[in-house]
Parts: structure tokens; sequence; C-alpha cells
């Protein structure tokens, strides 16, 4: 490696640098202002690309040269910025005081809804952009030939920089971004407008990503994949930065690009690998990242203390009707259909093992993908390169995701609230690398095919009642857990950290455990799963896998024994049936999710509780 | 029976020169004590003196940077609350926290279970568990009555006898309590340290607490450990330390009759509630920052 190569792989990941910062800064101010993770802010990204290859050649025509193409980059950007003030009005301004999890869903919801529309008015091809008069050519630098834009855009980053910062420190709006970003509450008190404020750092941040989307014109074309690969890596900068840092994120970004630049070099298999195991030493090194600071305690709203209700009769009851109809359908169910429910009950087992995190410890896994897909490729990868049964898949499913949890779980417990989820989300990427670059061994993009159950249990009606058991085993399992006083710990040290401590309870090593099994219960349904479908690809561990299980799980109720298990049902079923009768699934699967955060906060099974208590209290009164 | 002297014989608890500083503010400096078995001890002193600081490092939701804490013969400096717990320390927080989304009684099972060390079992389910004695421990605090109510819909005052059924329900051998009575009715106050102290009586119990409110400490202290700026600067009997003259200082400022004039802030407490509205914020180690009923003249120094 000589030197001019040095220098142009520093270039490289200096631009790099400089579009993550753009795209990314914006969601760290949203995140320190109103403390929320926008997913929603990759689709502002993708807006950005779309506006601008719509408006640039247009107003190209009226005014060639550099004003059109500049003005076409600034009218994508505003653009963007009013349709997230559109966002701020009728989404976050009405779950602000909801639990994290529910916006962060609620926006992963404008995400899809997005995706739909984009290709609905787009079209799924990609859109070229026109170049930027003037920077569409070369320079030469110790030899070797360096695009003009990428130079221009080395100086945008720090530009953009700048500008921020003379915003954060000369303006009113700027000390009232930054009171609010290091203390909610004091802010709260100063008479700021909160209202007026979250809707500018909403409308800033929109223009931010639009910016950045706009900016990639003349690099990539318009794509509908752009916000999901695009949220990703903000994330992994935010997070390493310090959520709510500016000058944390352009550090993190420059981090990220200049390993980027080099590690495509020297470790070309590794590279999605090597972005979020940097950010996972990171946060284990320093776990606000290398800016950020510790969230203010309280500053969210604290654990919703919603009581559990006691497994009673009535629960019992609703248990053994439940298994009888399982046992039963067979007899009067056709092919597909048994097929479909074998699908319900796997993703059930899934989503109440997520559950035993979310709801019951207070930790929000939003990774939890990473154990479903590790059971189902540590199945699928002994039955490939060993031969072996699928017995010994079965078996080995859940012990391979539970030492992997209990790997992560080590380094999470250290971890509190946006940070955590943050990392096991980063373990989840990881994971969905590997799979996907790891061709030799997992076969990459396509996956593993040909992973076939045992002969006793090829046809489907001897595997429809093997999941049967073995799912029914695990969840009653997992309800006993719950109530059992390991169960109740878990609880203790999610409603009340200090006083769980000043009464003899190791917080930290019952969620460890928790953690543990959590990924043994998912493994078992990766397992599961892929003898199912003979087949497993790099999807089974990707981010719509751990959203579908977030989703059916808050869809059913958190603080419920069968909520996740209803909310599976739904959700499964519910996609079973749209996606057949519209090409638009994610639309409405987006819409739903959104529907569901503003209308049922606590979910299906915990909204027809609390009816359920209503008319036992009005009986009671009359 | 009241001790004038400060010296004690096979005491259960006894701390040597302890020291916390917070960056450049040190916190506590230099503060040693020790209490009798079934002593009643309060630690007073205006914002700021250290009180929380010395307090929770005898919890051990502090860790000193420097001296030693010694339960019964062994050490426990430095140990996390949990191990402090088992070896017979009971605690009430500032703002009390409880399971909230359990029942009152499911709280006090919570400790008893705990306290059995079956804290990993997966398989029985709690709900039967420890039940009896769950009961007796509420019948003590005098709330068994609210056995079935789950914690979030109780009233603060009541909250804070939940509280002090799990602090109890181990039957440690020390009981810690920060501001026990704070955000409380003055009625509720009063049933509230007579319960603790008949509680201590009959359990042999030491019972350490810091209060603002000098009727709560005079009537029911029998000892009296006053601390500003980080250091003791009496330690007593209420009697002596009342009349102390540095005590007087630091409190009043000189002014006679000082002590009825601080009582009046004392009506603009509100009932049954909280004085801080948001109570996760007693999570955090930091100095107090209630208001200091008895403290006209002087504000805290750090």
């Amino acid at each position: 490696m000589d030197f001019s190569f040095i220098v142009i792989q520093t270039l490289n990941g200096l631009a790099t640098a400089s579009f993550l910062f753009i795209a990314a800064c914006g969601l760290s101010i949203v995140f320190g202002v109103t403390r929320i993770v926008n997913f929603a802010h990759g689709s502002f990204y993708m807006l950005g690309a779309y506006f601008a290859v719509t408006y640039t050649p247009m107003l190209l025509g009226v005014m060639p040269g550099f004003f059109g193409f500049w003005f076409g980059v600034l009218t994508a950007a505003l653009s963007v910025g009013l349709l997230a003030i559109l966002m701020e009005v009728f989404l976050l301004r009405r779950i602000y005081r909801a639990p994290e999890l529910f916006q962060l869903l609620a926006t992963f919801g404008v995400v899809l809804v997005v995706q739909d529309l984009v290709v609905w008015l787009w079209g799924p091809e990609d859109i070229l952009g026109p170049r930027a008069p003037g920077l569409s050519s070369f320079v030469t630098i110790l030899g070797q030939r360096f695009p003009t834009y990428e130079l221009a855009m080395i100086v945008a980053g720090p530009l953009v920089l700048a500008a921020i910062w003379l915003l954060f420190h000369k303006t009113r709006f700027g000390v009232l971004v930054r009171a609010a970003t290091a203390d909610r509450e004091i802010a709260g008190t100063l008479g700021v407008n909160q209202t007026a404020l979250f809707t500018a750092v909403l409308f800033l941040s929109g223009c931010l990503a639009g910016l950045a989307g706009a900016l990639q014109m003349p690099r990539e074309p318009a794509n509908p994949f752009m916000d999901i690969n695009m949220i990703a890596e903000a994330f992994v900068v935010t997070v390493i930065g310090g959520m709510g840092s500016v000058p944390g994120a352009f550090l993190a970004a420059v981090l990220i690009g200049l390993l980027q630049a080099f590690g495509i070099v020297i470790f070309p298999k590794i590279t999605l690998v090597l972005v979020f195991l940097v950010m996972a030493v990171v946060l284990i090194m320093r776990p606000y990242g290398l800016l950020g600071r510790p969230e203010t305690v309280g500053a969210a709203p604290a654990n919703e203390a919603v009581p559990m209700p006691p497994f009673d009769a009535p629960a019992r009851l609703f248990t053994v009707v439940i298994i009888g109809f399982l046992v039963l359908l067979p007899f009067f169910a056709d092919d597909f259909t048994l097929k479909l429910m074998i699908e319900v009950m796997v993703f059930g087992l899934f989503a109440l093992s997520l559950n035993l995190l979310l709801g019951i410890g207070g930790v929000v896994s939003f990774g939890h993908a990473a154990y479903f897909g590790l059971g189902a490729y540590g199945a699928a990868l002994i039955a490939r390169h060993f031969n072996a049964p699928m017995e010994a898949g079965l078996l080995l499913a859940p012990v391979f995701a539970g030492v992997g949890a209990a790997l992560l779980g080590a380094f999470l417990v250290r971890l509190s609230g946006v940070y955590l989820a943050m990392l096991t989300l980063a373990f989840a990427q990881i994971l969905y690398a590997v799979a996907f670059q790891w061709v030799e061994i997992t076969g990459g993009d396509n996956g593993l095919i040909g992973i076939w159950p045992s002969a006793w249990a090829a046809e489907r009606l001897p595997y429809y009642y093997l999941t049967l058991t073995l799912c029914t085993i695990a969840v009653l399992l997992l309800f006993r857990l719950i109530e059992a006083p390991f169960g109740y710990a878990l609880r203790a040290g999610r409603d009340a950290p200090a006083r769980a401590d000043a009464i003899g309870i190791h917080v930290a090593r019952h969620r460890w455990l928790a953690f543990t099994l959590a990924g043994v219960a998912a493994g078992l349904a990766g397992g599961l799963y892929v003898y199912s479908k003979g087949n497993i690809d790099p999807v089974s561990l990707s981010i719509p896998i751990s959203v579908d299980a977030l989703t059916m799980a808050l869809l059913g109720g958190i603080h419920t024994f069968f909520g996740p298990l209803v909310g599976a049902a739904g959700l499964h079923l519910l996609k079973d049936f749209i996606m057949p009768l519209s090409d638009h699934w994610r639309f409405f699967l987006g819409a739903l999710i959104i529907a569901l955060v503003l209308l049922f906060p606590e979910g299906i099974a915990g909204f027809f509780r609390r009816h359920a208590s209503w008319r036992k209290a009005g009986e009671a009164r009359a | 029976m009241r001790r004038e002297s400060a010296l004690v014989s096979n005491p259960v608890l006894t701390a040597i020169g302890l020291k916390k500083s917070y960056g450049g503010v040190h916190a506590v400096e230099d503060v040693s004590f020790d209490i009798a078995p079934g002593a009643i001890m309060a630690i007073i002193g205006p914002n700021g003196a250290g009180k929380s600081t010395t307090f929770n490092m005898v919890g051990g939701q502090v860790k000193p940077d420097a001296g030693s804490i010694i339960l019964n013969g062994r050490s426990i400096s430095g140990l996390p609350p949990r191990a402090i717990w088992r070896r017979g320390v009971g605690r009430t927080f500032q703002i009390a926290a409880t399971f909230a989304s359990m029942t009152v009684m499911e709280n006090v099972q919570m400790a008893l279970i705990s306290h059995r060390g079956d804290l990993f079992d997966m398989i029985r389910r709690a709900g039967g568990r420890c039940r009896d004695e769950a009961i007796a421990v509420l019948d003590r605090v005098g709330i068994k009555n609210l056995a079935e109510r789950p914690c979030a819909t109780l009233a603060y005052g009541d909250v804070k006898r939940v509280e002090l059924a799990i602090a109890v329900a181990g039957d440690p051998i020390m009981l810690l309590m920060d501001e026990p009575t704070a955000g409380m009715a003055p009625g509720e106050r009063r049933d509230l340290m007579n319960l603790v102290a008949r509680i201590a009586r009959e359990k042999k119990m030491a019972i350490l607490f810091t209060e603002h409110d000098m009727d709560t400490v005079f009537a029911h202290a029998d000892r009296v450990l006053v601390l500003d700026r980080g250091r003791i600067i009496a330690d007593g009997s209420p009697g002596a330390v009342r009349e102390n003259a540095d005590v007087r200082a630091v409190y009043l400022g000189g002014a006679k009759n000082g002590r009825r004039k601080a009582e009046q802030p004392e009506s603009r407490q509100p009932k049954k509630k909280p004085p801080e509205t948001d109570p996760s914020e007693s999570k955090a180690a930091k100095p107090d920052t209630a208001n200091a009923v008895i403290s006209p003249a002087k504000s805290g120094p750090v």
C-alpha cells in the first residue's frame, strides 16, 4: 500500500464521513430534544434523494448550471423538512409520553408506509439524477484521480457542523435545543414552548436528512432501499458519538468513514461486521458513546407500573381451550391452514420469548431476530455441514441461541435504555452481516436450502404436532417462570431497581439469565421455523423480523401472559390475509402499527382487560 | 432509655473515618459513629451537610472513598446494597420505592422470598410463598387490610408503610430510614414513627434515620448526630444536642426560640404527596434537595 493510495483512501473516508454526518446528525438532535429514536429518519433521507432527482432536472431546465442544481438540492431538503413537520404534528406529538418502544415502533410504521408510497409514486426502478455542474470531473492528487464532487463533500460536512454550531450557540432556538438536550425537565420549567420547539427540531432534522439524500444524487441513483441502508449506519454513528451530541456524531462519522475506506481494503469480507463491531466495542467501553452523557434519570416516563394479572382459573381454562383447539384443528383444517398455524405457533413462542425481556424485565431488546436466526442457522448449519438429523438440529438450535444470548447479555446488562436497545440491534446486524457475507459457510444471500425434517416428521401433520408439543412445553415453562420468584424478581428490578437491590436482588444477574433464557426460547422457535420451511436466509436475522416480534408483543399487550401469543396470531394471520390481496402490504402494516400505537397504547389484550375491569367496576357499582 | 454518651460498648454498627467527595466537593469528611443494638439514632444537619451521603454509604448505594463500616464485627464497606441487606440491614428511601406492578402482599413476599434465597426458583409459583409471614409483617405495620391492593393505587402515606414492611420483612438487625416522614401529614408522621419505635423495641432492631422535621427527631431519637459541611459537629442525646452551642449556631444562626419558628414551613407541605413529583429521582445519589424545615437562617453550604 503506497502513500498516494493511503491519501486517496483517507479522502474517500472523509467524504463518506461527511455524508454520514449530515445524514445522522439530525437523528441525534431529535433524540437529544425529544428522546425519540426516529426510525423514519432513513425515510426522510430517501425522500430527499427522490425529491432531488425530481426537482433538479426541472430546475436545470429553467436555469441551467450551478443555481439550478443547488436550488434543486435545497428545495428537496426543505420539502422533506415540511414532511417532517407533518409527522411531528400528526404522530409524534401524540406519543411523547408513551413508552420508548411505542415511539420506536410508530416511527418504524412510518418507514413501512413511506417505502410503499415511494414505490407507488416513483416506481420500483432506480432514478439517476444529474451531476453537479462544475463538480463532475476529476482532480489529480499524487498521480491518482479523485472526483471533485467528493472533494466538495469533504468540505460540506464540516460546513454543516459549523452551521449547526452557529445555530446552537448564536440563536435563541439553539439555546433552547441545547437546554432541552441537557435536561428536559428544566427546559420545561423555563417557559419553553415545547410543542413549537419539537416541531422546529423535527423540521431541522428533516431538512438535514433531506439534504443528505439530495447530496447523494450524483453518487447513487435514488432507490427504494436507501432508507434501511442508511438508517442502520446513522444509528451506528449517533450511538458511537453519543445520542444527542452533534460533535460526537461528527467524530463518529469520521471514525466510521475511515474505517470503511480502509476496512474495504484490509478486510473486504467483513466490512459490515467491522462497523457494528466498532460500535459494540465503543458501547462496552463507553456505555453512553464517545461524547454522550448518561440519560437523566426520570427523563423518560418511568416504567409503566401496569399490574400483571394473575394466572388465575380463567387463564388456565383459556390455556386448556387453546391447546384443545390446536390439538383438534388437523381434523377439520386443510394443509395450508396447518402450515399457517405452525408459523403462528413458532412466532408466538418467539414473541413470548421477547416479552420475557420486554414486559417482565423491562429490557428493550431491539434485535431479537438475532436469537431466532442463531437457532435457525445453528440447526441449518449442522444439517448442511455435518448431516445432522432434525432431532439434533432442534436440540442444538436453542443451545446455539442461548450461548449467543448469554455472551451478549454479559455486556448488555451494564447498559440501559436506548443504548441497550441499540447494542442488541448492533448484535443482530453483525450476525446478519456474517450470514450475508460468509458465503462459503452460510450460503450468503441465498441462504441454506434443503433443510428437511426427519422421515417421521416429514409430512405436514406430524410436524404440526411436533411443533405444537414443543411450543406448548416452552410456552408453559415460560409462563411458569414468569409466575415463579424468578419472574417476580425480574419485575421487581424493572419497577424499582434501587429498591430491588436493597432487598438482595442482583438485578443485573437476573436480567442476564432472563436474556439467556429468552435466547434459548427464541432459538427453539428458529429451529422449528427452519425445518418447517426447508430453508433459511439472512432475512431471518434482519431488522424487520425483530420489529415483527416487537409488534406482536406490543400488539397483544406486554403486561399480560397471552398478549404476545395473541399478537403473533393476529399479526401473522393479518399479513397472510393482506399480502395476497395487495402489493402494498407494507403500507397497510405500517398504517396498522401507527394506528395501534395511537389507539391502544396498552396493546389489544391489555385493552380488553381494562375494558373488562371497567365492566366489572360498573357491575359492582350497580 | 436515653444515652448521654456517644460511646457504645458492643455496637451493632461502627463507622470510622468515612469520606466521600464528588468531583472537588467534599460531601463527607471524616465521619465516625457507632450505634448500639436497639438504639434509635437520627442524623440531622442543614442541606448539603452530608446526611444522605453518609446514609447511602451505610446502605451501600454510595461507595466511600475512605473509611470503614463494620456491622456486627464484619466489614461491609464498599459492598453493594444487596450484600449489605443480606447481612441484616434493611432500608427505606427518601421517596418511597415499592414494586408498583405488584400488590402490597406481593411486595412483602418478594422481600421474604429473597430472604430465603429463593430468587432463582423458576418452578414453584411465587404467589403462594411466605403468605403467612407476609400477612404477619403487614399486620405489624398496620396495613393488613391493604394486602391485595395493587401498590400503584395506594396513597403516599400507605406506600411509605408498604416500604417499611418490605424493609423489616427479613427481620433485619438494623433499619435505615432516609427521611421516613417526608411528604406526610403531621398526624401520619407521629403514627409512623411510633410504629417504627415499637418495632425497634420488639425486634431489638437498631434504627438510623435522617430527618428534616425536628419534632420527629426530638420525639423519637435517643441519640442525635449533627453533621455540617461533611463533619460531625455534635453527637449525643437529644437534650444535649439541643443545648449545644455549635448546633444552635449552624441551625438557628443564634436566634432564640428558633425551633418554633422553624416548624412553620411544615404547614406548606402537601398532605399525602411526595415533595417531588418524580419518584424515580430518589435513585440518584445526590445531596438531598428537600426543603430544610428548620433552617431558615442558613442554607446549605455545598
